[in-house]
């Protein structure tokens, strides 16, 4: 198995509710950005993160669309899913089909155009992230489902609705320096508490929105990526792993644990030889504030039940030991379903090469992305150094 | 062969609404209200309540009562409602889906205005009688509606019972029956109409009053019984005051029909209220009591019967919740705006 | 819901039938094919007890579409005696039965419809015990 390294990112734009460009457009942007960062002139198959082209816009066969639009017939193309883990999943099979030698240079991608739905039929399409004959059919929503696991953790380890919103102020402040993030302004604990609840006792301001918006990577194997990477040191990706768990939240085998990120994580960690304490900033999947909390504590970076408090303690602050979404992360930045997990490894690559600006980690040089899908039935975890 | 009610069960919603609080919207003078019709409250199906969920939790109270009976041996099963949920499609195979009893079994759903409980337990128990079947559960459910702003609004409430009846561990005899109609258009609802229509003081002395009166002198002739020989009387109950008033005409004293006396604080539960009277009797008969039930349907007709409670009660009565208990544990008191959502009365946007 | 996906799943949501795994004992609900803990692929039908405990619960204020009526409702993660886990609505609950820890019963409950026309869809909901 070859080594297999990151020689170009690239998002589009703006994420957030893009009412004049279609997925295709959107994706294109990105993509292109992604290729022209890298400076490579063809790419040898493309991977695109989606987790419903189908309930969304009404269209399937996303891999062949994109391929098309993006110029790139006749590479193969294939859409990847898994939920809200589509995008980590999809530079998953990018990084195995390069460290496999099948391929040289691959396209990893993700995209979702939200907005064209109603707010109930997008929120109809999230639920299908869940178990759809055995939660859904009650009644329970997506952030219904995130609510039942922060009523365990707050009752089994006293985490308050304070905490909670901590994490979202955290996020807030660090996306209001990001140009690309969808809410790039500050708030503040007060601000979350009053926002109105969604399932108690999470409130609006606790749950990631609805966003439009794609992002895009070049992987090439490690011994060439020195020489094809054009702008920018290239990345090497130590660890790609994945891990399941029960679909259902309620057949999880620890209500106050997200298992498929613990398993991820140590099988990264291992891939990687790393420790969590030698990883200097960290994309996860927040989509909403108990996910947060609860994966800081699935990777080893507080003990359980103790991560509230961290984050309270500023621990995941830019200039804290664990800086965690520099980013703004999903619930600042956007969350565009399948191309959340491939916007994380862009924000991790540009801090490994320094190109943060006002959100730089100093001396980053290892990172971190953990992204997941429905309650936590899917987690991938990826390990980035630069090189 | 002797025939009886083997086991019975009711289901009563937990929400109630005041007639205070009807009558508030509506400028009626509340305590006028509970006085003419000697009712104070009514119970309320929630949203996810109908006749179809109502009947099951009846059923399986009554199969709780009658644990020698295994679903698959029941026969036939007949659920009385004025307001089934489909207009096509019998709520009795979701029932009948619900406690295990398919797929060789009768189903039919009965509809006569009030006395459509009373008619499937009549029909149940004719098929056991006949030797046809086993087993036959006749089921008395309602969630009827009562037009807003008029007086039906106080009383139309929700509520079911339950009866399987057998040859065999019967908890009272079923020994004399009697049914009685004519064609009296007291009280009807056209198809595809949300609300009944009905006329006024003709609903009482030409309708309800005849028919109870007719069923119920047959039933004691046919017997040779007097009002007298019997521990409790059950009457159709659409406000307090009739089924009093009746039971009086007949030589009826109000002691006998109290027990079963159920609307003060149930409202009128349609289908389900004769049946639940006499659910609300059996929770507290003796061995050897009678009891003479009567409903009444509008359109019109009564069905009657004489029960002789058995020894067997004893062991059954606390198998499940009994309906007085059910009809008085800690309710949840419903304003006028929440009490029109559960019961679909606001228009809302079209789908 | 397309009428066939909802009939199949009758027994469960109906009568609560699960599957007991002929090698080890594991309960499903609903019913599987294969055992998860075991890899056995017998199983022992039995219907589950209708008692559990909740041990998480949230209220849902935003609904889905169908359950537009509804809100705000209390969803909850039961135990059930039996062993296996179900996600259900939690119905007619005082402010202090709404509890970690509460003994609950499932009733039999309409979950939604298709809107006017289209069919009821009935299951389990829990109510305190």
């Amino acid at each position: 198995m070859r080594d297999v390294a990151i020689i170009g990112v690239g998002m589009n734009k703006k994420w957030g509710e893009l009412w004049e460009m279609s997925m295709r457009d959107i994706f294109v942007e990105a993509a292109l950005n992604a290729i022209d960062n890298a400076g490579v002139d063809h790419i040898d198959s493309m991977y695109v993160g989606c987790m419903s082209g189908g309930l969304f816009t009404g269209q399937e066969h996303v891999g062949a669309v994109m391929a098309d639009y993006l110029g790139q017939c006749p590479v193969p193309a294939t859409r990847v899913e898994s939920a809200c883990a589509s995008g980590g999943a999809a530079v998953r099979a990018g990084f195995m089909e390069v460290a496999s030698g099948m391929s040289d240079i691959v396209l990893v991608s993700g995209v979702e155009k939200m907005n064209d739905v109603s707010g109930d039929e997008a929120t109809y399409a999230l639920a299908t992230a869940s178990d759809q004959e055995w939660e859904a059919f009650s009644g329970v929503t997506f952030p219904g489902l995130y609510a039942m696991m922060a009523v365990a953790h707050m009752h089994k380890y006293g985490t308050t609705i304070e905490q909670l919103a901590a994490v979202a102020v955290k996020n807030h402040a660090n996306g209001a320096m990001n140009p690309r993030a969808q809410y790039p302004m500050k708030i503040t604990v007060d601000t979350v508490l009053n926002s109105v609840l969604v399932a108690d006792p999470l409130h609006i301001l606790d749950c990631s929105p609805i966003t439009d918006g794609a992002a895009a990577a070049i992987l090439c194997p490690a011994g060439r990526a020195k020489q094809l990477a054009k702008n920018g040191a290239p990345v090497k990706i130590l660890a790609s792993t994945q891990a399941s768990d029960t679909i259902a939240y309620h057949s999880r085998s620890d209500l106050t644990s997200i298992e498929s990120t613990v398993r991820a994580a140590a099988a990264a960690y291992k891939m990687a030889n790393k420790k969590p304490d030698q990883i200097d900033t960290f994309e996860v999947h927040d989509c909403f504030t108990i996910a947060e909390l609860m994966v800081m504590e699935a990777l080893g970076l507080s003990e359980k039940g103790k991560s509230g408090p961290a984050v309270q303690a500023g621990q995941t602050a830019i200039g804290g030991r664990t800086p965690i979404n520099t980013s703004g992360g999903l619930k600042s930045k956007g969350h565009p379903v399948g191309a959340t997990g491939v916007a994380q490894i862009v924000e991790v690559v540009e801090q490994l090469r320094g190109d943060s600006g006002p959100r730089q980690v100093k001396n980053a040089k290892v990172g971190l992305t953990q992204n997941m899908g429905g309650t936590g039935a899917s987690s991938v975890v990826h390990i980035l150094e630069v090189m | 062969m002797t025939v009886g009610i083997v086991g019975y069960g009711a289901c009563l919603p937990r929400h109630r609404i005041k007639v205070e609080e009807i009558a508030k919207v509506w400028g009626a003078d509340a305590p006028s209200c509970k006085k003419g019709l000697e009712l104070r409250e009514k119970s309320v199906p929630a949203l996810d309540q109908d006749v179809i969920t109502l009947a099951v939790e009846a059923a399986r109270n009554a199969l709780a009562r009658a644990p020698m009976v295994d679903p698959q041996d029941i026969g036939a099963i007949y659920i009385g409602s004025e307001s089934h949920p489909y207009a096509v499609k019998p709520s009795g195979t979701t029932l009948a889906e619900a406690i295990g009893a398919t797929p060789n079994c009768h189903v039919a759903d009965f509809e006569f205005a009030c006395k459509a409980g009373s008619e499937g337990m009549f029909v149940a128990h004719g098929l056991v009688k006949a030797g046809l079947i086993k087993y036959g559960m006749g089921i008395g459910a309602d969630t009827s509606q009562g037009a807003p702003g008029d007086a039906l609004e106080y009383s139309a409430s929700a509520g079911a019972a339950a009866f399987i009846f057998g040859a065999d561990n019967l908890i009272a005899t079923l020994d004399f029956t009697h049914s009685y109609m004519t064609d009296t258009p007291d009280f009807w609802r056209r198809e595809g109409m949300n609300y009944p229509q009905h006329g006024g003081r003709f609903t009482g002395e030409p309708a309800y009053f005849k028919h109870t009166i007719g069923a119920t002198e047959a039933i004691l002739k046919k017997s040779g019984m007097k009002p007298k020989d019997f521990a409790f009387a059950v009457f159709h109950q659409p406000n307090g005051k009739f089924p009093m008033r009746v039971g009086k005409m007949l030589g009826f004293a109000r002691e006998q029909i109290e027990v079963g006396w159920l609307v003060p604080t149930l409202g009128n539960t349609y289908s389900g209220a004769s049946p639940l009277g006499l659910s609300a009797v059996l929770d507290v008969a003796q061995p050897g009591d009678k009891i003479m039930m009567c409903s009444y349907g509008s359109g019109s007709g009564s069905d009657s019967f004489i029960y002789t409670v058995t020894e067997r009660i004893k062991d059954v009565q606390n198998l499940a919740p009994k309906t007085r208990w059910m009809l008085d544990n800690d309710p949840i008191y419903l304003e006028y705006g929440e009490y029109a959502k559960f019961r679909h009365k606001i228009l809302k946007a079209e789908e | 819901m397309p009428t066939a996906r909802a009939w199949r799943e009758y027994p469960r949501r109906y009568r609560y039938e699960a599957a007991v795994c002929a090698k080890c004992g594991k309960w499903f609900f609903p019913p599987r094919l294969v055992c998860d803990a075991c890899g056995h692929r017998e199983f022992e039908p039995r219907a589950m007890k209708r008692t559990g405990t909740i041990l998480t619960h949230t209220v849902i204020r935003v609904p889905p579409a169908p359950f537009k009526d509804q809100a705000p409702f209390a969803v909850a993660v039961v135990e059930m005696d039996d062993g296996p886990r179900i996600t259900a609505q939690y119905v007619d609950w005082r402010a202090e039965q709404l509890k970690v820890g509460q003994k609950v019963r499932l009733e039999f409950r309409k979950i939604y419809t298709d809107g006017h026309a289209g069919t009821i869809q009935y299951g389990y909901k829990a109510v305190p015990a």
